[in-house]
């Protein structure tokens, strides 16, 4: 493990689930993201802020090498997950998806029923023995998406007939139901009312206790009620990274302060 | 004054009522365009389609009446007894359009004068050899009136050339006049030119339905009359192809059909699979510059003719294919067979479904696959189970397409599969389609009213219905697979 050096002041007794050494992207000639450094702990909600195309999409698709899809994306420096380098040669970047997870800033079901939505990671993995367990993770993974409810009638119903905010959560559904270890959520609430918005809140504070989850937002508020962590991205910087409490409190850097204070975004 | 001129001087009034128009317009506003409900340029253009569009539609409609009109009359100038055995009036009057155009052939070379023509007549001249002198033949020889009549025909022509030059300028002029007087500042110029475009648009698609339309018609017409010669009932269900040149013939289009159906399904065995893989490869897997290579690469495959593929069946996969398939496993000894066009076809509409896939395929939002591979899957995996499934209604029309292309191709049966109509499994057998036996039946020596010739319209339009049929239920898969994302 890196002994690395702690942003902020760091909490006790939480271990590093993911470290950032000197990770650079760039997309062709566009540098999107500049030596960036920073340790994500486990079983912590952190939050990305920061302006619009600041690169938080960017940094986030980079810890599960969502990147790599992308031809002119060039990634360098270290990720490590569990101190093991996600960018070493030997990774299966196909194995790294299943423990990492994602869900995306638009809701993208496929054109399958509900239930085959969600079916499609344990599948994948064979992660259900039988029938009656994969009938259970659907169920668990629906009910842990605040959909269950609203769906468990209809699940032979196409997944792409569902309203956006429900598609939203059919798609955090999908992506739990593989049980990863880290979740990346991509301006998950960007679809959603303010109830299935509180719904998915709770769900990150519940996910938080297995998993590490990295949510990008550009709601302050939420970034208050869910994180434990925030990130300022400016420019492709990371301008400052810390306790969320502290971020929006006290902020160290002016640009933090500007941003938080809705004088630059 | 000739048709060509008459058009030029149309267009040239048409173009100088723009410039008049435009700066007409100006000046009626004092030169400030924001007095002038349109841009200056639409004045112009409002002046121009006034001064040529009613003078050239004139001119079409006279250009077109005008020859029909003339051969009324003078068609009264030749008498039953001018018809020879064998001969018709028609072909008689294209001897009558062909001496008078020769007549003018003759003037414009100096054998003859225009006053020799108004007294001409077969004793004091050599007319047959007069005109072969300046290049024009005639196959028999002339009789007085057929000359008289040439003659008529000649001076009736130019004496209407004449009429039409007066009428269609005159119109022109009048149009110009009109627009011209209407040029004022409130004048609603951009509409017109609206206006305008609107029904070239229009016009450009009724050609298009009128020519469906026609053809069909055609088809049908020419069908009913096989059929009242035919009985419909052996036509659909008879067993044997035989046309016999003496009447008594075997018409059934079973064999035929068979072996259309058969040849295309050959094709599409091996287009298809080929085809989608080629499709998958490139749009999930090639990198950008692989695929910038190799896309343009296989659709050069669409380019080549079909005769060269019949060329390349008939010398080098049919022999192959017998060398080495067909007499070592004692199933034939010809060349020409459903397998060696089933083969060569496939290969000709591997870029057709493989393009046609690959934009549907590409049509798949990346979100999906974004999904797919955030959630851990292979690229495989995301292609059999997302992508696929996602694009299927657009291959199955892409599919349909292809088969419907295969249905009417001719030119690889007859090199590869041979002519013979035969019912039989044995793919490595010689059999032939409906496409090949139309051309066979309207490239004969027999007589056009007879049921052998007719019977390739009743096989045209058996073959229309079947890709029709084929076509609609592609554009409704198709159409059925947008409203998925939208
Ligand atoms: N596929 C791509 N190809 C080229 N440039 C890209 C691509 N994706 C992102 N970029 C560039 O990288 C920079 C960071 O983009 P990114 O999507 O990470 O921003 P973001 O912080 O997520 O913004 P937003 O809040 O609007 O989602 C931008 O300048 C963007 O133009
Ligand atoms: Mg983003």
């Amino acid at each position: 493990m890196y002994d690395a050096p702690q942003l902020g002041n760091a909490m006790d007794q939480t271990t590093t689930k993911i470290s950032a050494r000197n990770v650079q992207v760039h997309y062709g000639d566009t540098h999107a993201i500049k030596d960036v450094n920073v340790d994500i702990d486990a079983k912590t909600v952190t939050a990305f802020i920061g302006p619009s195309g600041c690169g938080k999409s960017t940094f986030l698709r980079c810890i599960n090498r969502m990147n790599d899809t992308i031809d002119i994306c060039r990634v360098t420096g270290d990720i490590l997950i569990d101190g093991e380098d996600i960018y070493d040669k030997r990774v299966d970047p196909v194995q790294l998806r299943a423990k990492v997870g994602m869900v995306f800033q638009k809701p993208n079901p496929f054109p399958k029923s509900i239930y085959d939505n969600v079916a499609y990671g344990p599948r994948i993995h064979g992660l259900a023995k039988n029938k009656s367990e994969l009938d259970e993770i659907v169920e668990k993974s629906l009910r842990r998406g605040a959909i269950w409810d609203e769906v468990k009638d209809r699940l032979d119903a196409p997944g792409t007939g569902l309203s956006g905010g429900q598609q939203q959560r059919l798609c955090i559904a999908r992506a739990v139901a593989t049980e990863p270890e880290v979740l990346l959520m991509d301006e998950p609430c960007s679809a959603l009312d303010p109830i299935a918005t509180a719904q998915v809140e709770e769900l990150i504070d519940e996910l938080r206790s297995q998993f590490s989850v990295v949510i990008v937002t550009h709601s302050m508020q939420q970034a208050a009620r869910v994180s434990q962590k925030t990130a300022f991205f400016h420019l492709g910087n990371l301008v400052e990274f810390g306790d969320t409490t502290q971020i929006f409190t006290n902020p160290q850097d002016e640009r933090t302060q500007n941003y938080i204070t809705g004088r630059i975004g | 004054m000739s048709a060509g001129l008459v058009i030029l001087a149309v267009i040239a009034i048409a173009i100088v009522g723009f410039f008049v128009g435009r700066s007409r317009a100006l000046n009626s506003a004092g030169g400030d365009i924001r007095q002038l409900h349109s841009l200056p340029g639409y004045y112009g253009q409002a002046v121009f389609l006034f001064s040529a569009v009613p003078a050239l539609l004139v001119t079409a409609v006279w250009l077109i009446l005008q020859p029909m009109m003339i051969e009324n009359r003078i068609s009264d100038m030749i008498l039953p007894t001018d018809i020879a055995e064998g001969s018709s009036l028609e072909l008689i009057m294209a001897d009558v359009r062909r001496i008078s155009s020769g007549l003018d052939t003759a003037v414009v070379a100096g054998a003859l004068s225009e006053p020799e023509i108004e007294t001409l007549n077969l004793d004091n001249t050599d007319v047959r050899g007069v005109l072969a002198g300046v290049g024009v033949a005639v196959a028999s020889d002339i009789k007085p009136n057929v000359l008289d009549a040439s003659v008529a025909y000649r001076a009736k022509t130019a004496a209407a050339r004449g009429y039409m030059a007066v009428v269609s300028i005159a119109i022109a002029l009048v149009g110009f006049a009109v627009a011209l007087s209407l040029t004022k500042p409130d004048y609603r110029a951009r509409n017109v030119s609206e206006a305008a475009i609107k029904s070239l648009l229009v016009l450009s698609s009724f050609v298009a339905i009128l020519t469906t339309i026609g053809i069909i018609a055609s088809l049908i017409f020419e069908t009913s009359n096989f059929f009242r010669m035919y009985p419909a009932k052996d036509f659909f269900f008879n067993l044997t192809w035989n046309p016999q040149f003496t009447g008594g013939s075997d018409l059934g289009i079973i064999p035929l059909l068979w072996g259309t159906l058969y040849v295309s399904f050959v094709a599409l065995v091996f287009a298809v699979p080929i085809g989608l893989f080629v499709a998958i490869y490139l749009s999930e897997y090639a990198s950008s510059k692989v695929r910038s290579i190799v896309k343009p690469a296989v659709e050069v495959l669409a380019g080549i003719p079909t005769i060269v593929y019949g060329l390349f069946a008939l010398i080098t996969v049919g022999p192959l294919l017998r060398d080495y398939f067909a007499q070592p496993l004692g199933l034939g000894q010809s060349s020409s067979s459903v397998l060696t066009a089933g083969l060569v076809m496939g290969i000709m509409l591997i870029p057709f479904v493989s393009s046609l896939s690959d934009d549907v395929i590409n049509a798949v939002p990346q979100s999906m696959r974004d999904g797919s591979y955030g959630l851990g899957a292979t690229q495989s995996e995301t292609v059999k189970q997302v992508i696929l499934p996602a694009a299927l209604p657009g291959i199955v029309g892409a599919i349909i397409l292809a088969a419907s292309r295969a249905i009417g191709e001719t030119m690889i049966v007859v090199m590869g599969a041979g002519a013979a109509a035969k019912l039989s499994l044995n793919p490595l057998e010689a059999m032939t389609t409906i496409t090949v036996k139309i051309v066979s039946q309207l490239t004969g020596d027999t007589e056009f009213a007879s049921p052998e010739t007719l019977v390739a319209f009743a096989l045209g339009l058996s073959l229309f219905v079947i890709t029709l049929g084929l076509n609609v239920l592609a554009l409704y898969i198709v159409r059925k697979y947008r409203e998925q994302y939208e």
